[in-house]
């Protein structure tokens, strides 16, 4: 019994999402768009304009504690939403064990949005993963380069309207042309004895 | 049995190979080499994706490639051989042509698995539809990802090709 009383000390109880979505509407009233639920999860969907804001305060207030971004990632709705890109953020308090979901919309026209690497360094990668499949810039981000694809590659390839099969033979990637070219160049030199 | 050589003289124990008792042996360049190269099929150690695990389990105890004489080499310079084991992507192609590039001749390309036969599922933006695409390759070994007796068949089917070479040497190369 001693041993579930530490825990309950060290841990102490988390607070609902729901109350979690209605500290941000009260803290942010003109920023929050909409709460949405899904399975008990809550999202929270705000304008892309003081995302940094919102994500510090529930980094840095003591009672939510949001120390652990678990992920980052945008989602396409294209010809679903007004608003074509939303960039999801998955946040966790290590602390108290409860877990909110933010989503920023991002308007296709202006795909851009601050960088939260100030508040999460672990957000980088992410950020750099989500601008080469997406498109979305993260403005203030450290190393803002390509981290899959490579950096001369045209498109976004997580976009709805990218071909799944990808560019033409001719519109290619040219490193990947230019390996086929070689090869055709170098055949007749191919030992066949 | 010992023979008796003053009485025997040539024995020829295959086409192509008579044996002069006791311990000379009669037969053509094309025989020998071709022998010598496919007891030592060196491939390098390149894998791409899952059918590399495969790669290593043929390579281990359990399966065993030593006993044909394929071991597995470090670098592509000292190697026969390229196993493309996984899926190739755009972005990798150029390091595979770069590997197959240092190989020195005779050299061969397996190309195992569905992904690099095909492209497999994988009939996306960022693979490469079939390394043949861009390498002559020579035993395809189907499956997703093969077992390693598939892998198996396939270097066996390389040694029989490699034994139906005929004149692939030359003294200036």
């Amino acid at each position: 019994m001693a041993v579930t009383e530490v825990r309950v000390a060290l841990y102490p109880a988390g607070i609902d999402p729901k109350e979690i979505a209605e500290k941000i509407r009260e803290k942010f009233p003109d920023q929050v768009v909409d709460v949405a639920e899904f399975r008990d999860q809550i999202s929270v969907i705000v304008k892309k304009d003081r995302i940094i804001p919102i994500l510090r305060y529930l980094h840095d207030d003591p009672l939510l504690g949001f120390d652990h971004l678990q992920d980052l990632t945008a989602a396409d709705y294209l010809n679903k939403k007004d608003v074509r890109f939303e960039v999801v953020y998955n946040l966790l308090s290590t602390r108290y064990r409860h877990r909110i979901r933010i989503r920023a919309q991002v308007p296709e026209n202006d795909p851009k949005i601050g960088s939260c690497v100030p508040v999460w360094a672990g957000a980088n990668w992410h950020e750099r993963e989500c601008y080469d499949m997406f498109g979305i810039e993260f403005s203030g981000h450290p190393d803002h380069r390509r981290i899959l694809m490579p950096e001369d590659w045209e498109g976004y390839p997580l976009r709805k309207d990218y071909p799944l099969k990808g560019p033409e033979l001719d519109k290619d990637w040219p490193g990947f042309t230019d390996v086929l070219k070689r090869s055709k160049e170098l055949k007749e030199f191919e030992w066949e004895g | 049995m010992l023979l008796d050589t003053s009485a025997v003289g040539l024995i020829e124990v295959e086409e192509g190979t008579k044996i002069l008792p006791p311990n000379i042996i009669i037969t053509s360049f094309d025989k020998i080499i071709n022998w010598g190269r496919l007891s030592s099929i060196w491939p390098t150690t390149f894998g791409l994706a899952c059918c590399a695990i495969e790669m290593m389990a043929a390579g281990a105890s359990h399966y065993d490639f030593d006993r044909f004489g394929i071991i597995f080499r470090g670098s592509p310079r000292q190697a026969d051989c390229v196993i493309v084991a996984g899926t190739v992507t755009k972005k990798m192609a150029p390091v595979v042509r770069r590997v197959y590039d240092q190989i020195p001749e005779p050299r061969y390309v397996v190309a195992m698995g569905s992904c690099a036969c095909t492209g497999g599922v994988f009939r996306t933006y960022s693979t490469v539809q079939g390394c043949d695409s861009f390498l002559p390759v020579d035993v395809y070994v189907p499956g997703c990802p093969p077992r390693p007796e598939t892998l198996l068949e396939g270097m066996m089917l390389l040694q029989e090709k490699i034994r139906k070479e005929r004149a692939r040497w030359s003294p200036w190369r």
